[in-house]
């Protein structure tokens, strides 16, 4: 019981990593109505970020906040120059897809050129202690990347739905041009949500580094369980990429440890729940399901 | 406008059209589908580019982006209402203000949920769940919560029942009584069309074939016969 709880923990600690990067892509599936294959380069990108501030002697809860405001630069950055201008990503999806496979490479070796090949150390955000309930080790790192990301998705749901930018975010993403009919800046507001993506995905870098060593492919793995956590929760959902995140986070901690036949294979499970998703669920838990009015 | 150009890529619609409407005036460009209506439309919001005069309120309007039209007082509900379907009816309107940064965006919509009773009481729904005349008188008090001087109304009657047609043009005329906007109609259904509108233009192949007051086109041979099947 002990060693399952262990690992249960283990999961619940990484499912939150997996649903921040989610919560990432979800906002850019809201406004590009596109799976963002960059979002974990921009992550790690920013991570560097992260690092290289407080690499210069700043404090790192103040080394992340200045990651974030950088990850939200490169994120509106790569909007402005690289996916505004191959046009309306509703009407070219393919080729603002293949921009965001083309981001993803240009980030991975922008940040080996910046920052080199050898890995990084960055230290864990909520120090390498922890607590022991009842005979389990809980690492205060996976307590605070809960909290972080309740914050987050809490932050991110208060905007969308609290507040008029948050509004006119929807706006555009269930009809752009109708939005922009009435007023509202539709390109500014599509760069603000990248820019937002990148910058939670940020936190999503912070909590992988420590673990895996901060090195320009660390997120890699990260980004297919995230795709794993939104197809299952529903592409459109921030609720649907908290839940998701979890559920992934420890089915891939839980069913390596106790299925014959995963020990070696961690990947195995979020990919039979992306194939078992698709299959059944096509829009996934608390996605809307997509209905055409002919 | 004078001598507005428009077109899709290279294709051109609109050869030189000129066009006027006064404040507070209700005109109305008739034409079969392909004629350049809509175009006309979207090159005067500025979701196309054009080369021509356009000119509101002594202003230029070319070159400009469609918020910033937004902002200089023209209003315009595209073909098939253009309602935001995930988006509540009074998030619609909301939405609809927003290029206004006064105080008074509340209570405009309570005035329009009481304008059209239907949409007071559906405040909550999501508009993609409403009839298309629900939709329809959704997406035209959408556009009066900017406040406009000019509304660009396409093609309204597109899809609805008769009946329904009636009612929206009835409501409409009800409202530009009230606030004095100028409505720049285009319509495929004359009859309607030529009863609210003060002013017409038949439109055939991106060009004006004939103008003047809409009595007097409703009695117009030519008009009658393209238009009205009589």
């Amino acid at each position: 019981m002990t060693d399952f709880l262990q690992v249960l923990f283990v999961g619940i600690g990484d499912g939150a990593i997996y649903a921040m990067l989610g919560l990432g892509l979800v906002v850019i599936y809201r406004s590009t109505g596109l799976l963002n294959f960059a979002q974990g380069e921009m992550a790690m990108f920013s991570t560097f970020i992260v690092w290289t501030v407080w690499d210069l002697g700043v404090p790192l809860p103040l080394a992340v906040i200045a990651g974030m405001v950088g990850g939200f630069g490169v994120g509106a950055l790569a909007h402005q120059i690289a996916v505004r201008p191959v046009g309306d990503p509703h009407e070219k999806p393919l080729a603002v897809v293949m921009v965001t496979i083309g981001l993803f490479v240009g980030l991975n070796s922008a940040a080996q050129l910046v920052w080199g090949t050898l890995d990084r150390d960055l230290p864990p955000l909520f120090g390498s202690g922890g607590i022991e309930v009842a005979g389990v080790a809980i690492a205060w790192q996976k307590i605070g990347a809960v909290i972080v990301l309740a914050v987050l998705a809490l932050g991110f749901y208060l905007l969308f739905q609290r507040t008029g930018l948050g509004l006119a975010m929807r706006a555009v993403a269930s009809n752009s041009e109708s939005a922009s009919l009435v007023g509202v800046p539709v390109p500014k507001l599509l760069m603000l949500g990248w820019g937002l993506a990148a910058a939670v995905g940020t936190v999503a870098g912070v909590f992988t580094a420590p673990g895996r060593g901060l090195g320009s492919n660390m997120m890699q793995l990260t980004l297919i369980f995230g795709f794993a956590a939104i197809t299952l929760g529903g592409f459109d959902s921030l609720l649907g990429a908290v839940v998701g995140g979890f559920v992934v986070g420890i089915a891939s901690s839980v069913v390596p440890q106790y299925v014959p036949g995963f020990e070696k294979m961690p990947l195995a499970p979020a990919f039979i729940l992306i194939l078992a998703v698709l299959l059944f669920r096509p829009e996934g838990l608390f996605g809307r399901k997509q209905v055409q009015r002919v | 406008m004078r001598g507005l150009r428009a077109g899709y890529g290279i294709v051109e619609v609109l050869f030189g059209l000129d066009l006027d409407v006064d404040a507070g005036e209700l005109v109305v460009v008739l034409g079969a589908n392909g004629s350049g209506k809509t175009t006309t439309l979207r090159a005067v919001s500025g979701m196309l580019e054009s080369r021509g005069e356009i000119v509101f309120d002594g202003r230029s309007l070319r070159g400009l982006r469609p918020d910033q039209v937004v902002q200089a007082g023209i209003a315009h509900v595209p073909q098939g209402r253009g309602t935001i379907n995930d988006l509540t009816v009074v998030e619609n309107l909301r939405i609809g203000a927003w290029t206004r940064r006064d105080s008074e965006v509340a209570a405009d919509i309570d005035l329009w949920c009481d304008a059209f009773p239907r949409l007071g009481e559906r405040r909550d729904q999501l508009a993609g769940s409403m009839s298309g005349g629900e939709q329809q008188m959704l997406a035209i008090a959408r556009a009066f919560m900017s406040r406009p001087r000019l509304l660009l109304l396409d093609e309204p009657s597109l899809g609805l029942a008769p009946l329904v047609t009636a009612e929206v043009f009835d409501r409409l005329r009800d409202i530009t009584d009230r606030t004095g906007t100028a409505v720049l109609l285009v319509e495929q259904n004359a009859n309607l069309a030529l009863d609210f509108a003060g002013r017409a233009y038949v439109l055939e192949a991106g060009e004006i074939v004939a103008s003047g007051p809409a009595a007097q086109l409703q009695h117009d041979e030519t008009v009658q016969k393209a238009y009205l099947g009589i």
